[in-house]
Parts: C-alpha cells; structure tokens; sequence
C-alpha cells in the first residue's frame, strides 16, 4: 500500500501543472462545453451590441409589413404589429442575459449571507432562519416570483427583485450546508484562538472556502433564472411592455400559431438555446473546479 | 422512527405557521386597493368616502394587521377560505372545484416523471458511456432546458394544429366523459412531466455511478451474483435516496409549472387561479391558492421525507 501511494507521489511531482490550465484542459475537453461557451458569448455580443446588430429598432412597426414570412427585409418574418421578429429576439438576448446575471446575484447574496450566518453561528440562528428557508421552498419559485412582482409592479428591476427572492432559498440551503460543515475545520478554530472576530472568521475563512460548490451552483443557475423570467414574461407579469422579451414574445405570438408559427417558435428556441448554453457551461465549470461535486446539483 | 415522525409533524407545524405569516403580509402589501378596484368595476364614481368607509368594514378590513390575521387563520382552519373580493364567489367551493383538476395532472406527470425518469436515469449509468448513455444524457440535458410553456404551444401547433389528433385547450372532468379527459390531459401532463422527467434522469444516473463504485457493490459482483440482482438489489436501493429528496424539489416544480401550463391550455386549474387572482388583486384569492399550494407542497415533501426511514435505516436514530 505504502510503495502504491509513493509512486503515485513521485509521478505527479514533474507532471504538476498550473490549476487555471488544469481548469481550461478539463473545461474545453467537452465538445458541448465548447459549443455552449461560443452561444454565451454569440449572445453576449447581440445583448451588449443590439443597436448595431439588429437589423430594425425592436418597436419600429411598419403596419405595410404585418405578420409577413420569413423573408430577405425580415429573417424571422414580423408580428401582428409589424415589428421584425429577428431584432426583437436580438434585442431580447439583452433583457434575459441582464435579467439572468442580476436576479441570480440577487439570489445569491442574500441565500449566501442568510446561509453562511445560520450554518456558522448554529443553534438557534440556525434554527430561526432554516425555518423561515423552509417557508419559502414551499412555494415554488415561479410563485415567489409572481407574487413579489405583483407586489412590487413591473419594470425590469423589479422582475430582477423578484426572481432574485425566487430563486433565494436554494442558495441558503446549500451554503448553510458548506458552512456547518466546514466552521469544523482546525483552520477556523485557530481564527478563533487568535482573536478573530466571527464577521472575519466567517468572510475571510469560512466564505472562501465554501466558494467552489457556490460557483458551479450559480452558472447552474443562469439558466434556470432565464427561464424563470421567460415565465414571467410568458405570463404577461414583468418587463414593461414593449421591452422585447423572449418570454412575452411567445405569448404575443400564441394567437398567430396558424398563421406565423415562427412568431412564438423563434424566441421559444432562442430560449432554449440560451438556458441548454448556460446549463452545459455550467457542468463544465464544475467539473473543472471539481469532479466530485458530479451530480450534486 | 417515532421520536423522528413527530419531529417532523412539529417542524412541519411551525414551517406552516411561517408560510401564512408571509402569505398574509405578503397579500396585505401588495398594491391597488381592492375595494376601489371593486367600486370602479361595479358601480359610478358617484360612491362616497362613508359608502367605501361601510364597504370596507363590512369585509373587515378596516381592523389591525393583528386581528386580521388571527381572524383568517381561525377561519382557514375551519375549512373558511373567505369569498373573493372582486367576484364575492366562495373560494372554498372554488377552490374544490379547482383543485381536483390541478392534482390529477400534477400527480399524473409526477407518477409519469417517476416510473420513466428512474428506469432511464438507470439505464443510462449501468450503460456509462455507449451511444444509450449519450443519447438519454442529451435528452436530460434538453429536457431540463425546454421552456414548458413553448413545449406546450409546440404541441398544439403539432397534434393539435397540424395533426387534428388532440383537443388544444379545456378540460372535461374524467367523470363525465373519461375518453374526452384523457384526450385533453396528454398534452399538458406530457409538457408538465418533462422537466421532471429529465431531471430524474440525470439525477438518478450520477447517484447510481456513484453507489456502482461503493464497495458493496462490488462485493456483490465478487459474489457471482447477476447484474440484474447488483443493480436492482444492492446499487438502487442506496442510489435512490439523492433522487426522492430530488422527487420532493420537483415536485414544488411541477406545482409552479403547472401555473404556466394551465394557461397555455386553458385549464381551470388552481395555477390559473392564482394568476388571475394577482392580476385582479383579489387578495383573498391569491392568499387561499398560495396557501394552499405550500400545504401540499409541505405535506408530500415530509411523506418524503418519511420515506427515506424505510429506504435508509440509518436516519431513524437521528
């Protein structure tokens, strides 16, 4: 047994390599992974460079061109009201990418600060506050999301608000999860003995050591936040109207399904495209940091 | 195993009392007035502040935030949800209408995501790695992906639209014309399983690879037992705990999806009531489904949760 884990040792000395190439070397192996990362990034480009990109204003109606086929002046054809599909899908990859990233560092914060306090202090912190995430995971976050929204009225910062409180409760659990098992480690107990204070022991100690599963949780959860506001959006609560979303595009296009599918089918493929994009990403960005988190979200 | 029932009954009890504690302040925050939304719907602008002034003490809620609070929940216990404050129909009676409607698809798609997700997600790890494995791991990772509510315009365009194979929209009660039901909950129970369906799948795949690696399941290979009695006998008794306390996520899911799928379908089920419910700022409405939604949630995830006694023997001393 002895020799097994010596030689081991000794091979892996002068094949060391440094971990950012280790982490590109594992994340670029997958062809998928590969293939969503250029649809990141395709979509990154639409959302920050839409004016340029799209070929019409998203809300320019030209009541000459209504509901039309796809064509060469409109790709994707227009809608009911005249406008170009194709740039209001451009100009939609903004609203959900926006969307996406804010609601999810929404979510994140407040489930990591509510998670690292009650798996760090025990007790009855822990207690009070696991209970109330308890609450909240009763509701399904497309719920939590609806209701905050009509609370809080439309507009996009809102629909961020809400998700954010949506998707919340997942981020607690899990960090709550990290930081009971971790505050055990010897590290955090020799913080302590050196007079650490608990906000130091648990940002400079605690937080970062609980980071890896959070990163992997929370590309994870890109995805899941777009559909979410897809949702929303499909609903009629959320965004101003006449903001492009994909979500109110599908459902704008609903009544024409007979006439123009491709009104409600373009966006409900770019959607899907964008959130299999983050969630592909996702699985290789965990298994790059690490393997063993396989199949934990 | 007791002790462990009963501490769950009381975690469960005050996760509840929680749940109408945000329900309630969540409702009485939410903006609009619901008796001027009321007056301008019903009658003239010609009300005075004394008429609304009656109106709203006559509903009660004119009282504080306190007693409104007990008073509602005294009532929802004794089986009162209230009426609705816009349409003054009785949320109870709603609410049994509505509500069969809604569990008969969601147990339906949760049955379904069960008995197809588990075998595939099986399939796939004792497959690790052939084209099964890729092809059902691609479907997963899609499944997860698909917006269920475009799923669901797809297949109205499709079965519906194009095929004339199936009814696009209602819902007829199985007890009346069980063949028109069964025609009408396909679409939906399908669009409303597949996200379930494709997380069961992917769920159970890595749980199996992980416990097909565990010692006693080698030990069973070394036996000479059949792969048949390894896998079924050793490996996914353990790999399916991971996968119930998933069962118990997606279900929460499912409930939340079904809100979209009801309208695309256009079935009066609880999901659309709530919707409706917020866009008319009927409080009580809202309160009611929202209310109701968290007691089934919360009462299956702890049959859940009790399951994993009788799967995992170990978690009864804790």
């Amino acid at each position: 047994m002895n020799t097994t884990i010596q030689t081991t040792n000794i091979m892996e000395v002068p094949n060391r390599v440094s971990p950012l190439r280790r982490f590109f070397r594992v994340f670029l192996g997958r062809k998928v992974v590969v293939f969503g990362t250029l649809v990141i990034l395709g979509f990154a480009v639409c959302a920050a460079f839409s004016e340029w990109i799209a070929p019409y204003p998203p809300n320019y109606q030209d009541f000459n061109a209504i509901l039309l086929q796809p064509a060469p002046e409109h790709l994707l054809g227009t809608d009911s009201l005249g406008r170009d599909t194709l740039s209001r899908i451009i100009f939609g990859s903004r609203t959900a990418i926006m969307v996406g990233v804010v609601a999810l560092s929404i979510a994140a914060g407040i489930g990591m600060t509510l998670g690292i306090t009650a798996g760090y202090f025990g007790g009855m912190t822990y207690a009070v506050i696991m209970r109330i995430i308890d609450a909240f995971m009763a509701f399904p976050a497309l719920l939590i999301a609806l209701t905050v929204a009509a609370l809080l009225g439309g507009g996009i910062l809102n629909v961020m608000i809400a998700l954010g409180i949506g998707m919340m409760p997942g981020f607690a659990r899990v960090m709550c999860g990290q930081a009971l098992s971790i505050r055990e480690n010897d590290y955090v107990l020799a913080g302590r003995s050196l007079g650490g204070s608990n906000i130091h022991i648990m940002f400079r100690h605690v937080l970062p050591n609980c980071f890896p599963p959070m990163i992997v949780m929370m590309t994870m959860m890109i995805g899941t936040t777009i559909l979410a506001e897809a949702g929303l959006s499909f609903l009629g609560i959320g965004v101003d109207l006449g903001v492009a979303t994909w979500g109110g595009m599908v459902n704008e296009g609903y009544p024409y399904l007979l006439q123009n599918p491709i009104l409600s089918f373009a966006p409900g493929f770019s959607i899907m495209v964008v959130v299999f994009a983050f969630n592909m990403v996702g699985d290789g960005i965990r298994d790059a940091i690490d393997p063993r988190l396989r199949g934990t979200f | 195993m007791t002790t462990y029932i009963i501490r769950r009954i009381l975690q469960m009890i005050l996760v509840l009392f929680i749940v109408t504690i945000l329900v309630f302040v969540a409702m009485r925050l939410l903006p609009g007035d619901p008796i001027l939304m009321f007056l301008t719907q019903e009658n003239a602008e010609s009300i005075t502040q004394e008429e609304i002034a009656k109106i709203r003490h006559e509903l009660g809620l004119d009282r504080s935030m306190l007693v409104q609070y007990f008073d509602w929940i005294g009532h929802v216990i004794t089986g009162d949800l209230g009426k609705s404050i816009i349409n003054h129909y009785d949320i109870a009676d709603e609410v049994k209408y509505r509500m069969p409607i809604s569990l008969h698809l969601g147990a339906l798609a949760f049955m379904i995501s069960i008995i197809i997700g588990i075998p595939l997600g099986v399939i796939a790890a004792i497959r690790r790695a052939t084209w099964t494995d890729d092809v059902l791991t691609s479907l997963g990772n899609l499944g997860i992906t698909i917006p269920t509510f475009w799923l669901g315009i797809l297949f109205i365009y499709a079965f519906g639209l194009k095929l004339n194979l199936l009814p696009i929209f209602g819902y007829t009660s199985p007890f009346e014309d069980f063949w028109r039901n069964s025609q009408e909950i396909i679409l939906p129970v399908f669009c409303l399983a597949v996200p379930a369906i494709a997380s069961a799948v992917r769920l159970t795949r890595s749980s199996m690879l992980e416990v097909m690696r565990q010692d006693y399941v080698r030990t069973a290979w070394s036996k000479g037992l059949r792969e048949r009695r390894v896998v079924m006998k050793h490996a996914l008794k353990n790999g399916l705990i991971p996968v119930i306390t998933l069962k118990g996520i997606s279900l929460a899911h499912i409930v939340g999806g079904s809100v979209l799928i009801e309208t695309v379908f256009s079935i009066p089920g609880m999901g659309r009531l709530a919707v409706d419910g917020l866009f008319a700022h009927d409080y009580s409405v809202v309160q009611a489904t929202v209310l109701i939604v968290a007691v089934v949630v919360l009462a299956s995830n702890m049959l859940i949760d009790l399951s994993y006694g009788w799967l995992d023997p170990r978690i009864r001393y804790h």
